[in-house]
């Protein structure tokens, strides 16, 4: 209850130095907005590529071969997941929930047309593809199960392959050529639009027989050429585990896993993926506001020396308020409150910017992330620059306390 | 000691300045008792140690050797929260240089002891305004110590001791500033306030206002050259504490060499 008395008296005696204590504040205003929007960006960053991630199906499972050199040796790492596995993994009767098993091999390797040249990542894959992949076509279409059986020369490309090789996207019917053979464009990708996560803007795609066969120097493992991953679906989103665990089975077995034996391939589902993301960006947000932090550090430091200078000026005023009767604790909790006063208008400026740039970004058209600034986000910038002000004003409102009152008002 | 009835009892005050090298002896082995109700003025030459004596009455300042009691009690007993407390509630104090805050309105500089005495805002500022009109500032209560003149803020000074009703009123020059009818106008309400009971100590050099009170001290390098007491001077409404000084003492130095360290260790 008495605490609230100190306020009016803060308040009275910031009101009076508006130019310093605006100067004192900069420093707290401009770490809480760095922090808040750090943490927005943040937020926001990860909200986006979790909703691109979850646009592309959440009945996704990809399995990849494990990169660890099998047993002891030094040797160079056995690669064993090939089309075999595919094969055997597209057997619905051992596996109910698993549907469209599509095999891929890549590898990046020169587009040729005309006077025009373009290292792409070119994978060999089948017609399901564009399905579990959720490819939206913007010319022609994507390969055809009939193409895939007979290991026809076509190939569908991104964007940026089309506009690099032909200047222009209307180009299903044009020729281009790997290593010398001619493959006809039967399909052009719709733009990704953000150039980074998931973008096919810069691939291209053909039969995976042709990639095997004829275009990359594929090795096989027990006779079967090697892939570099394969994508499925699941039935349901409800049925993914059930459908990881079919496949687990199925590859163990295949690869002659025993008991103890660690899976020498990885299923990753689209959760699972999910939760990477979200534990990489909020790590990077984590990092980044410790850096803006420091900036709220800095800014405490500026209190206390502002505090310190205004001791020494008000040394009048402390001795006259001791004279009238002021206790120690009413002098020490005068010059806390006071800075505990400065800092938190800091901090509520400090968010009022973050919000106002916050408010800013959602109308720029198409800014690639938004600003979220949640609650908890406010609380603890509330909470620093609090804290801040308790912790770098004590040292100067200790400080105050010891003046004697008599030589205090003799101080010119 | 004396008489633990006394309001003030001093016993051989001395007190001492270090101003680098040398030593500025301010008092002198002063003793002194003021009872309660009196009227006492301090008259003396510039430098002669009054304002330095009154800083001790009222439990600013300590002195370096000597003993001080108020109502009985050692001060350098007391507790820095006692001392505060006292002076909140008991000692109303007129500084000679005022001492105003210099940005706040007067209101607020009157308000100040009632803020420490932890009075309710609102009752504390009616008093304020209450004092303030006492001292005929009551249109002034908004303005600041830059915008009144020196004898307002003289009267701002007095109005804030006055504030918390305290029992001792100590005024350091407290007319220095004022005309004379204005002044009159001041001594007028204090001896009003002394009529209710309070005990008034003034500095002045004003002869006239001295010959007012009921017992004129005076003061000469540190030391009190003379003391009309309350004994003799209230039995015939005695008026002539300034005639009566003593001759000149014999001129002693004012600042002494330093080897004289002892002096520090007694308070
Ligand atoms: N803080 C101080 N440091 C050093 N010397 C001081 C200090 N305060 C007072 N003195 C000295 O002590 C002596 C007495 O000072 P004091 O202020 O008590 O005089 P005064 O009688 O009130 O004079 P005035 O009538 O001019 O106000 C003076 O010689 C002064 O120079
Ligand atoms: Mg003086």
């Amino acid at each position: 209850m008495k605490l609230f008395r100190y306020f009016p008296v803060a308040v009275d005696s910031i009101a009076a130095n508006k130019m310093r204590a605006s100067l004192t504040m900069l420093g707290i205003i401009i770490g809480v907005a760095a922090v808040l929007t750090i943490l927005g960006v943040g937020r926001g960053a990860s909200a986006n590529i979790l909703d691109e991630v979850a646009s592309q199906g959440t009945t996704r499972l990809t399995i990849s071969p494990s990169t660890e050199s099998e047993g002891e040796g030094a040797g160079a790492p056995v690669q064993t997941l090939t089309m075999g596995d595919v094969r055997a993994l597209s057997d619905a009767a051992f596996h109910p929930d698993v549907v469209e098993v599509v095999p891929q091999y890549g590898g990046s390797i020169q587009l040729v047309a005309g006077s025009n040249n373009k290292q792409t990542r070119v994978t060999g894959t089948t017609a399901d593809y564009a399905e579990v992949h959720r490819l939206e076509m913007a010319e022609g279409r994507f390969l055809t199960e009939d193409e895939i059986a007979q290991m026809s020369n076509v190939i569908v490309i991104g964007t940026a392959v089309a506009t690099d090789l032909f200047e222009r996207t209307q180009v299903v019917g044009e020729s281009v050529r790997i290593d010398g053979e001619p493959f006809t464009v039967v399909g052009v990708l719709e733009e990704s639009g953000n150039a980074g996560f998931g973008s096919n803007d810069d691939s291209g795609f053909i039969p995976i027989g042709v990639a095997h066969g004829r275009i990359f120097n594929v090795p096989r493992y027990r006779g079967e050429y090697i892939v570099t991953s394969v994508s499925a679906n699941a039935v349901s989103e409800e049925r993914v585990e059930a459908a990881e665990g079919q496949i687990e089975q199925t590859l163990r077995l295949r690869h002659g896993l025993g008991a103890d034996d660690d899976n020498d391939f990885t299923i990753s589902t689209q959760a699972s993926l999910l939760d990477t993301i979200g534990t990489v960006t909020s790590t990077l947000t984590l990092l980044l506001s410790s850096i803006a932090a420091i900036s709220l550090v800095v800014g405490g430091i500026g209190i206390m020396n502002i505090m310190l200078v205004s001791v020494t000026e008000r040394t009048k005023e402390i001795g006259l308020r001791k004279a009238l009767g002021a206790h120690t604790s009413d002098v020490l909790l005068q010059f806390l409150i006071e800075s505990l006063v400065l800092t938190l208008l800091g901090g509520l400026i400090g968010i009022a910017i973050s919000y106002g740039l916050a408010l800013l970004v959602q109308r720029i058209p198409n800014f690639p992330i938004d600003l979220l600034i949640g609650v908890d986000a406010l609380l603890l910038a509330v909470g620093v620059s609090a804290g801040c002000g308790l912790i770098f004003g004590l040292y100067p409102a200790l400080r105050a306390t010891r003046l004697d009152p008599i030589e205090a008002l003799r101080y010119e | 000691m004396a008489d633990s009835s006394a309001l003030i009892d001093m016993q051989n005050i001395s007190k001492v300045y270090q101003m680098g090298e040398t030593k500025v002896l301010a008092l002198n082995g002063v003793s002194l008792s003021i009872e309660e109700g009196e009227y006492v003025a301090i008259v003396g030459t510039s430098g002669s140690g009054k304002s330095t004596l009154m800083n001790i009455i009222g439990l600013l300042d300590s002195p370096t050797e000597g003993v001080f009691q108020i109502r009985g009690q050692r001060a350098n007993g007391l507790t820095g929260r006692q001392l505060a407390d006292l002076r909140n509630r008991e000692i109303g104090f007129v500084f000679q240089q005022f001492n105003l805050l210099a940005r706040a309105p007067a209101w607020r500089q009157v308000e100040l002891p009632l803020f420490y005495a932890n009075v309710a805002r609102g009752t504390a500022r009616e008093r304020a305004l209450e004092a303030l009109a006492q001292v005929g500032l009551a249109e002034r209560a908004d303005h600041k110590p830059e915008e009144l003149s020196g004898g307002q803020q003289q009267r701002v000074a007095i109005a804030r001791a006055l504030v918390n009703r305290p029992s001792l009123l100590l005024a350091d020059e407290p007319t220095g500033a004022l005309d004379t009818r204005t002044g009159e106008e001041v001594m007028a309400l204090f001896e009003k306030l002394h009529e209710e009971g309070l005990t008034l100590v003034i500095i002045t050099h004003d002869q006239e206002i001295a010959e007012r009170a009921h017992r004129v001290i005076t003061m000469r390098d540190g030391v009190i050259v003379s003391d009309s007491d309350a004994a003799t001077a209230t039995a015939n409404g005695f008026r002539n504490g300034l005639s009566r000084t003593a001759p000149a003492p014999l001129p002693r130095p004012v600042a002494i060499e330093q080897d004289e360290e002892k002096m520090y260790e007694a308070v």
